[in-house]
């Protein structure tokens, strides 16, 4: 079973306690933007068999929106961090680094 | 190849089966073919079966990590129907559902395909609306469906509870003609017939990189050793996303688990399909009498194909109400498969960015019932270079143009 810490009330949540949200960091656009803006942010997917930057909601206990990295190859967690973070943090990206020397970044 | 007939069963008993010949070749790959499709699950196979068969392409290899029908077209619940409501998917789905008629008489293989009727309850009014006008578009598009009342179902599920305090049943969309068929042996009878038409089926090869020139495809570099190409074609299913990496261009799909589990088996009790899509969950009794049931897909991103536990939960604890008679059944297995799931919940056949380098992909979790028709689609594809009737309105670009065929009402949890 798939467990996140929570980055704001610090509980080890439950994936019943959490609601999936996509992958993060996607850059959007809205109205006036080009077809292939548009399709970037709301269709074309990383979908990466390895290191994955995802959002995720504690829906059943805070509520709050935040972000997780993990690997969808082996399920593996390697840290949560708030929703506001415009990258994933520094210390977070060389600790995946350290982990996954293949890896080839996160954008 | 032998055929496969009562007499060469009578023959073969004579001579204590010392006769039968493997069903495919497992050959070295060969330097180069005229096409090669990767992934070899039931849309790789039959794309190869009609490029042979309709195109007259036989030089072709099929390639596959692992072993073949390893993937979603092993581990699905063999659901079949046609009842979708936009015409361009109810035109493949029938399509395909109409070529499983007689696959086992073309194949010379028993692909054991049952059209034993299935049923799509409607557990809410909204539910029923939407089943209504789907029978209405049906019968449009020429695919016999129909509405049946509460007391039709009873009579065809005498095991089925229709009056439960939670989601009683409405009514149902019944599509006479849809069933179930082994899934293993459509992989195999493709292998096999491809096999015969001089193709390699090529197992444990895994492709890891995509070569080309110009902007057009040359080759795959494989465990198994560099190989090129006039043609490739991407039918990988839930690796969609990875082989669209290697070839330079991004899909609009995400890879997540879909379970599926088997009870112990027991006395015939259902001899039709039945699915509840409010409370996903849908069952069916397969001929060892194991009860075959199924549910929604996980919500996040997985390769690792597993799923959690909490949904196998809510699908028995939905069944369970439905079918209270079940309720002490034993489950012997479950297990998961990697499904692609697109924006709009169909499927994608296209050409790439890349030239001569096509993509089936997108069947998510209803792609089973679909690979003759996928196939048939495909090859055509592949071998004109431009798509045909059946797969012209499902090319990856309709995402940036707004062009969905959105049948999520109808696929997005329903197999
Ligand atoms: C639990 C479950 C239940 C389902 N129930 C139903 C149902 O009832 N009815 C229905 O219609 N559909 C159902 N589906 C969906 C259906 O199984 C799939 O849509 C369909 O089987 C997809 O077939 P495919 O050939 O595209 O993919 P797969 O059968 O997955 O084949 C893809 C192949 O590509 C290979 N591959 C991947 N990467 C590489 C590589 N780099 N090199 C070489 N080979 C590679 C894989 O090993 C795999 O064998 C279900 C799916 C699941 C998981
Ligand atoms: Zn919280």
């Amino acid at each position: 079973m798939l467990i996140l810490e929570c980055p704001y009330c610090g509980v080890k949540a439950e994936e019943t306690e959490l609601q999936p949200g996509g992958e993060a960091h996607l850059k959007r656009f809205g109205p006036g933007s080009s077809p292939e803006d548009f399709e970037a942010y709301m269709f074309a997917r990383k979908n990466p068999k390895g290191v994955h930057f995802e959002r995720w909601r504690h829906a059943y206990g805070c509520g709050k929106w935040f972000l997780a990295a993990r690997c969808t190859a082996t399920l593996e967690v390697f840290g949560t961090y708030p929703a506001q973070s415009p990258e994933p943090p520094a210390d977070l990206v060389n600790k995946i680094k350290a982990k996954r020397p293949e890896w080839k970044g996160w954008k | 190849m032998k055929r496969y007939s009562v007499f060469a069963i009578a023959r073969e008993a004579l001579r204590y089966h010392t006769g039968w010949e493997r069903a495919w070749r497992s050959p070295d790959p060969k330097p180069a073919y005229d096409a090669i499709i990767i992934g070899a699950g039931g849309h790789g196979l039959a794309t190869a079966y009609y490029l042979g068969k309709n195109h007259g392409i036989t030089n072709v290899a099929i390639l596959e990590k692992g072993w073949l029908g390893g993937g979603n077209s092993g581990r699905n619940t063999t659901i079949i129907r046609s009842n979708y409501l936009q015409d361009s998917s109810s035109a493949i789905f029938e399509k395909a559902r109409s070529l499983y008629e007689t696959m086992s008489q073309d194949l010379n293989y028993n692909v054991m395909f049952s059209p034993r009727g299935l049923l799509m309850l409607a557990q809410t009014h909204h539910e029923a609306r939407g089943y209504k006008r789907t029978v209405h578009a049906n019968r449009l598009q020429g695919v016999a469906t129909e509405w049946i009342s509460p007391q039709e179902v009873k009579k065809l599920v005498p095991i089925i509870n229709i009056d439960g305090p939670r989601y009683p049943v409405l009514g149902a969309q019944y599509q006479a003609r849809g069933g179930t068929a082994r899934h293993d042996a459509v992989n195999w009878g493709y292998a096999r017939a491809c096999s015969d038409m001089g193709m390699d089926v090529i197992q444990n090869c895994e492709v890891t990189a995509i070569r080309s020139e110009n902007g057009m495809v040359t080759g795959v570099e494989t465990t198994r050793g560099a190989i090129s190409c006039k043609k490739l074609g991407i039918v990988v299913a839930g690796h969609s996303g990875v082989l669209a990496e290697m070839a330079g261009f991004r899909l609009p799909i995400e890879s997540m688990a879909l379970q599926a589990l088997v009870s112990e088996p027991i006395k015939p009790c259902i001899d039709v399909v039945v699915m509840a899509n409010t409370v996903h969950g849908y069952i069916s009794q397969s001929d060892k009498g194991e009860l075959v049931i199924g549910g929604g897909t996980d919500g996040f991103n997985n390769y690792t194909q597993r799923g959690s536990f909490q949904h196998i939960e809510e699908t028995l604890r939905a069944l369970i109400e439905t079918f209270p008679i079940i309720s002490r059944v034993k489950m012997l297995r479950q297990w998961g498969g990697i499904v692609d799931m697109t924006g709009d919940r169909s499927p994608i056949i296209s050409k790439t960015p890349l030239g001569n380098c096509f993509i089936n992909c997108g069947w998510g979790t209803g792609g089973f019932k679909a690979i003759p028709g996928s196939g048939w689609a495909m090859a055509e594809l592949v071998a004109k270079g431009e798509p045909g009737p059946l797969a012209a309105e499902f090319d990856m670009w309709r995402f940036k143009e707004g062009r969905f065929i959105d049948e999520s009402v109808a696929a997005g949890v329903a197999h």
